[in-house]
């Protein structure tokens, strides 16, 4: 008799008392969705706080300057549609709120916690008991925020929360959680989820209109950079590499290319691939099925590309086929591995009626 | 002193004595609790309420559409039992228990106690909770009831009674053990000092009890594969049904993660199809599978009682349980304790009056506003009638029920629950309680020292449910020989 055929390697043999090696297909997803969840949840917060930070070395701040700055922004969360539905103009406040707090877009900080959060709770016997804690302590402090307190009190120590808040949770998913499949799983969702995000703050930066020419590699120009690289948290790092002259396409080299820098595109999309080849168990430089090949091909793009081809491609379109890219593996992980297609109900039903019968 | 001013009117108080004096029993903790300032305690309970709001140690409260959760209220006084009221207790639900299971097994083989007429067998074939499939199938070891949680009280003079068995999917299990840890952060000293019993070993025996109904065949690996069946996140008592699998150590499934082939139950991983041995379902009967049962349920999987008939799988409990635990079964607990055992029951339980004896019925309907009135499938505190409490309408309308279907109810006399000292704002005051202690059906029959006691925390209430406004406290068993010198 032919096995559930809407199952995930059914072709493959029944596995006999495979004790504690096996893990369930929706705990996989759960466990990769809290990851990228959480991952969300701290870049958008970084997304937010480099961006109100860049404002304040605008000189003159109105209406139109705010929109041209904050629509970017929302274009790189791709919320703009949903933004103007609920908001006449985009303003710092509306963007933040918006962004961080609002329920209804679930690309908020809040409804990000919240999902990484319940992800979890459906895995509670498969995470530690201090992983939880600090999903739980996340998602209570969000539960009593406001936009208007935070507003007052100033968003950036917010923030700065939000970030420690995933930082604390990696940290204790490093000294807790064995080094099982569920791992590859948590680390697979959150590297793919940074590279996705690095890639949308620094996209942003190019949106962002200088209020003159001339501006351009100035002081206002060279204070942005800086704000965007502390807000990847690479200030530090980019600067042991280049020695303290911040120069755009050195950042942008920086962040796409550094092999050592934890945060780049390129150093994220290598772990991705490195947890492909784990979770799959196909060895290093091989692929078996064209969604492997297709990254594979791509990860060794990203090696050995050059600054020069990606200014050549138009910086803003590279982003884009990047995240293309990493929406392809995801996609290809998720179906082959997480996603299992729900059972027809009625059909099983039937089915096991006749059997009955036949008894 | 905390303890200044503590009344306990006119009821039978597990602390103190009718005369003002604490029982020798809570003597220690009393010492160790009574000196404490107001502010202090008052940080600890607070500090422990935080600690279940972190931990996620909570229930959902259904008919809220933001799908709050709240936790479980915590009243930071235990609850003690000397060594040789436990025993008692002990010794009575391990009569009990294995008494209903010989009991299950009769009724769904020879039937030798309707034969007999020691039952009327109306009762039991009438019976929602009996399920016909199940005539003459053999479960493994001959264990139909492999977790209980009966609930007891205590009445006036302090005497135990069995109110009601729960042998379908009882709960609380996590609560008595996370009440545990709690209470250990909150007073290591007193703890320490104390001599109580150790509820810790409760998850592996359980697993223990699941492992040994393992069908003989079983996959053939070292151990058999066992999983806890839950309705999923939604379910008000996920926290524990998550709980309870991390602490044994299996997977925890809903039903869409299981499949049957050859009527064999699969689970579905990332590597493939599983075989599952035994399932402790936390699913009742009707949702467990909808190709016998209802074919509405979307919780359960078609074709498991099917696996479960050809004995490839084992359920825990097992299916048609609950007609032991049905509330006009209950009437007959002591007969059958006596028919199956020879012996008379230990436990005493409440006087019971059924609705379908004429005799007893028409007492029932001349005495509503003294009785209280349960429906006999109903659970956790729904369904029911306070007759001295009631207003002339809602008695009428029982009055009606009554009549028209009598076999669904039952009757007793409210028994003026005891009482326990249970932090208000800023003093003590006494507070209805009850105790559900855990009994498993494994090896041997095993009654973990301790359970969760339930306490109204609504002045004057009597209902302990969770749903309905209960709260909870640790439960500590005294050693044989525990300290009752004062707390030094």
């Amino acid at each position: 008799m032919t096995l559930d055929p809407t199952t995930r390697n059914a072709r493959d043999q029944i596995k006999q008392g495979a004790q504690s090696t096996f893990m369930l297909s929706r705990v996989a997803a759960s466990l990769y969705w809290m990851s990228r969840y959480l991952e969300r949840a701290e870049n958008l917060a970084r997304l937010l706080d480099v961006n109100l930070q860049l404002l304040l070395d605008f000189e003159t701040v109105n209406d139109e300057t705010l929109n041209a700055h904050w629509v970017p922004v929302l274009r790189a969360a791709e919320e703009e549609e949903r933004f103007f539905k609920l908001y006449e103009v985009a303003d710092s406040k509306s963007v933040m709120t918006f962004l961080t707090f609002r329920e209804d877009n679930p690309n908020s900080v809040l409804s990000c916690i919240n999902a990484a959060r319940e992800n979890a709770r459906q895995v509670r016997d498969q995470i530690s008991m201090e992983m939880w804690e600090v999903l739980n302590d996340a998602y209570l402090f969000l539960q009593g925020a406001n936009a208007e307190s935070v507003w007052a009190a100033g968003a950036c120590a917010f923030f700065d929360q939000v970030k420690r808040y995933s930082h604390l949770f990696q940290g204790i998913t490093d000294s807790t959680f064995s080094r099982n499949e569920g791992y590859e799983f948590i680390q697979f969702g959150k590297y793919l989820e940074r590279s996705d995000m690095t890639t949308r703050i620094l996209d942003v930066k190019y949106h962002i209109l200088l209020p003159k020419v001339t501006d351009v590699g100035g002081a206002v120009d060279t204070a942005q950079w800086q704000s965007l690289l502390k807000s990847t948290s690479a200030l530090e790092a980019y600067r042991r590499f280049h020695v303290a002259e911040i120069v755009p396409w050195k950042v942008n080299q920086f962040l796409i290319f550094s092999e050592s820098f934890p945060r780049s595109i390129r150093f994220c999309v290598e772990q991705v691939g490195d947890f492909v080849h784990r979770i799959t168990n196909t060895p290093v430089g091989q692929f078996a099925n064209e969604g492997e090949r297709r990254f594979a091909r791509f990860v060794h793009q990203l090696r050995f590309m050059t600054m020069e081809e990606v200014m050549y491609e138009g910086v803003h379109d590279y982003f884009q086929r990047v995240q293309k890219e990493l929406d392809a593996i995801a996609e290809h992980m998720f179906e082959e591995f997480m996603y299992h297609p729900p059972v027809d109900t009625a059909a099983e039903i039937r089915l096991h009626q006749q059997e009955q019968q036949q008894q | 002193m905390l303890f200044d001013n503590y009344q306990t009117d006119t009821f039978f108080d597990e602390m103190f004595a009718a005369d003002g004096t604490i029982r020798p029993h809570y003597q220690h903790a009393a010492n160790a609790l009574n000196p404490l300032p107001c502010d202090e305690y008052r940080h600890k309970q607070a500090a422990v309420e935080l600690a279940f709001m972190r931990g996620g140690i909570t229930f959902t409260v259904y008919d809220d559409s933001r799908g709050t959760e709240r936790i479980f209220p915590f009243d930071c006084v235990p609850r003690i039992i000397p060594s040789d009221e436990w025993q008692t207790i002990e010794r009575g639900l391990i009569q009990r228990i294995t008494a209903l299971n010989l009991f299950l097994h009769d009724i769904y083989h020879e039937q030798k106690i309707l034969k007999d007429r020691a039952i009327p067998p109306q009762y039991v074939l009438s019976a929602r909770h009996f399920r016909r499939e199940f005539m003459h199938f053999q479960v493994p070891k001959d264990i139909y009831i492999h977790i209980c949680g009966s609930d007891l009280i205590r009445d006036h003079d302090g005497r135990y009674l069995v109110l009601e068995d729960n042998l379908r999917c009882p709960s609380g299990a996590s609560y008595m053990l996370e009440n545990r840890s709690a209470l250990k952060r909150a007073f290591p000293d007193l703890f320490r000092s104390a001599g109580v019993r150790s509820v810790e070993g409760y998850p592996q025996t359980l697993l223990g009890g699941l492992q040994h109904v393992a069908p003989t065949n079983f996959n053939g690996s070292n151990a058999p594969t066992v999983v806890l069946l839950t309705p999923g996140v939604f379910n008000s008592a996920y926290f524990e049904h998550a709980f309870l699998a991390r602490q044994m150590g299996i997977p925890i499934v809903e039903g869409r993660d299981l499949v049957i082939r050859d009527a064999k139950v699969y689970m579905r991983t990332t590597s493939g199809l599983v075989q599952v041995d035994v399932i402790y379902r936390r699913i009742d009967d009707d949702f467990l599978d909808p190709s016998v049962f209802r074919s509405d349920s979307v919780l359960g999987v078609p074709g498991l009682v099917n696996a479960a008939r050809a004995g490839n799988v084992c359920l825990a409990n097992s299916i048609g349980t609950g007609i032991a635990d049905d509330k006009v079964m209950y009437y007959f607990v002591p007969k059958i304790i006596k028919y199956y055992l020879g012996e008379e029951p230990i436990l005493a339980q409440v006087d019971t009056f059924l609705a379908s004896e004429a005799k007893d019925r028409s007492y029932i309907l001349d005495n509503l506003e003294k009785l209280v009135v349960k429906s006999a499938n109903e659970a956790g505190g729904y369904g029911m009638l306070m007759g001295p409490w009631a207003s002339k309408e809602e008695i009428e309308t029982f009055r009606q029920n009554i009549i028209e279907n009598p076999r669904n109810f039952i009757a007793q006399p409210p028994i003026s629950l005891s009482r326990h000292p249970t932090w208000g704002d800023d003093h003590f005051e006494g507070r209805h309680i009850d105790l559900r202690p855990y009994v498993l059906f494994g090896e041997n029959v095993t009654v973990t020292p301790g359970g969760l006691t339930r306490v109204a925390l609504r002045k004057g209430s009597l209902v302990v449910n969770s749903s309905q406004g209960g709260g909870s406290k640790d439960t500590w068993v005294l050693h044989p020989n525990a300290n009752t010198a004062p707390f030094a």
